[in-house]
């Protein structure tokens, strides 16, 4: 892919995740803060499905961004095709890692498995 | 009507001269890697520029500093280095402005060192040259039968102030991704390919953008803004690189 | 030994941020904060993922983060948040050539237009915000 895409996508994903994340923090706010974190509350908002699906949004965006940065970074401070490969690569492989692992937590509170 | 007058107090027209301590960084790869410092102490008056005081150091105490200059008036680009930690040209730079009694001058970071204060620019050379730094297109003025490009002054505008570069490597050298990015283009040839883009008469956009739009091209630019602090010729390479992304965003057209 | 030789100045150049204005501290503070926003985004994922091992997993996890400390450090992700948004955006703009300045003749004293007063005013603004930003967030947090 063209560094040109890459970086569209970057810049994307943090403008969406700067409205998703304002409505995030917002929920949290919406009542008394450690009334939000209550195991209830906090396992009513997965139920509500637009919520967790803006979740899972926020979710992929942070992730590829996130990790589009790190790559960002450490291709700056090494250079070399094994470890620019390795780290292309490795940042994909963490970015869907970190998806699926939240993904996971999604999917499990919202179906009530727990 | 305006009046010239001779200063009258001899105070104003002659300067006793003070001295400063001048370090110099040596080093010479081909032999070993040690570096050292040397120090020496040099008169200086108001006008003293870093160059100057080098020069008299190379003239009077140690004829074996290495130190690449050629016009004394920053045209050429030769004298870049770091002058207390900062890259500047030091025929451009007078002792007086730094402010300081005990002056440091190291080889610029980012290059390969030759010997002592004169570095290797093959590299900025290089990816000069792979920007394409020169005018595109198929036709030519010198063909039998057309006339000269036409450029009217609000198109030399757009790019006049690049083209000013001198090449001395200054940007480069403060450049945060070229402190560790062995593979950027980095800012002076970003700024050239943005210079021979906007011009009028170029219709190498696409080559140029193509060639800029890697992994280690443009998008390394972060926007630090410090080559552009460091520009002895207000070429100002920051805004050149953001302008020329602009094209690859589809600000531009 | 041929990188010893490129007389490069390293991470340690690359991550001082003196010298060259408050541009670069930006770059430096955005590269800092986008690295700690990262490691709290993991941190939060896992923390959250104790909510499918039911309550008991979910208080036992609260108890662990909810502490003086854990809102201290919850208070700096939130400075971190509202400055790497508030220089973010200003980075994108400047990256499509926006509020950069316009090309003209130099003029001594060579003052650079793309690092003029809107962008600088940008900068001290986000680290306003992200200030205030964190003023209320440790009322929130604390206050409970």
């Amino acid at each position: 892919m063209r560094e040109s895409i890459i970086m569209k996508i970057h810049y994307g994903t943090a403008l969406g995740a700067v409205v998703l994340v304002a409505v995030h923090i917002l929920m949290r706010l919406s009542q008394k803060y450690s009334d939000s974190l209550q195991y209830q509350n906090v396992l009513a908002n997965y139920h509500f499905l637009p919520y967790a699906l803006m979740l899972e949004v926020v979710l992929i965006l942070l992730s590829v961004h996130g990790f589009n940065g790190l790559r960002v970074i450490l291709l700056e401070l090494k250079q070399g095709a094994t470890y620019e490969r390795a780290i292309n690569y490795g940042s994909i492989a963490a970015m869907a890692a970190l998806v699926a692992y939240g993904s996971r937590t999604i999917l499990m509170a919202g179906m009530g498995v727990s | 009507m305006a009046t010239v007058s001779v200063p009258k107090s001899s105070e104003e027209t002659t300067t006793q001269p003070s001295t400063i301590t001048l370090r110099i960084k040596r080093s010479n790869p081909s032999e070993s890697t040690e570096k050292t410092f040397s120090e020496f102490q040099v008169p200086v008056q108001k006008w003293t520029t870093v160059l100057e005081a080098i020069l008299y150091v190379k003239q009077n105490l140690d004829h074996s500093v290495g130190v690449r200059y050629s016009c004394r008036q920053a045209s050429c680009g030769s004298c870049g280095m770091k002058i207390n930690g900062k890259p500047a040209l030091a025929c451009y730079t007078k002792l007086s402005e730094l402010g300081t009694s005990i002056v440091t001058v190291e080889p610029m970071n980012n290059f390969p060192i030759i010997r002592d204060l004169a570095v290797n620019f093959e590299q900025l050379i290089s990816n000069h040259k792979k920007i394409k730094p020169f005018i595109v297109r198929e036709d030519s003025e010198i063909t039998p039968g057309t006339k000269e490009f036409i450029q009217k002054p609000e198109d030399l505008e757009k790019f006049l102030q690049f083209s000013y570069c001198i090449k001395c490597g200054l940007c480069n050298s403060a450049c945060p991704t070229m402190a560790t990015d062995t593979s950027f283009l980095g800012p002076q040839a970003l700024a050239q390919a943005f210079r021979y883009t906007a011009d009028n008469r170029d219709q190498g956009k696409d080559e140029r953008l193509k060639i800029v739009d890697d992994s280690h091209g443009i998008w390394r630019c972060h926007f630090a803004g410090s080559c552009s602090h460091v520009c002895p010729k207000g070429v100002d390479p920051a805004m050149a690189i953001q302008l020329l992304r602009g094209y690859l965003l589809g600000f531009r057209k | 030994m041929a990188e010893r030789l490129s007389n490069r100045e390293g991470i340690k150049g690359m991550a001082n941020p003196t010298r060259y204005g408050i541009e670069r501290v930006a770059y430096w503070l955005q590269r800092l904060s986008g690295l700690g926003l990262l490691a709290y985004l993991i941190g939060h994922i896992y923390e959250t993922s104790s909510i499918v091992n039911g309550k008991i997993a979910w208080d036992k996890m609260l108890a662990l983060t909810q502490t003086t400390e854990g809102h201290l450090i919850l208070t700096i992700v939130i400075g971190m948040c509202v400055f790497h948004t508030g220089n973010g955006i200003r980075v994108m703009l400047g990256h499509g050539g926006v509020g950069v300045g316009r090309p003209g003749q130099p003029e001594y004293p060579y003052k650079a237009a793309s690092l003029n007063y809107k962008q600088r005013l940008c900068i001290w603004v986000s680290i306003a915000l992200a200030a205030l930003a964190m003023m209320y967030g440790y009322s929130i947090l604390m206050g409970e």
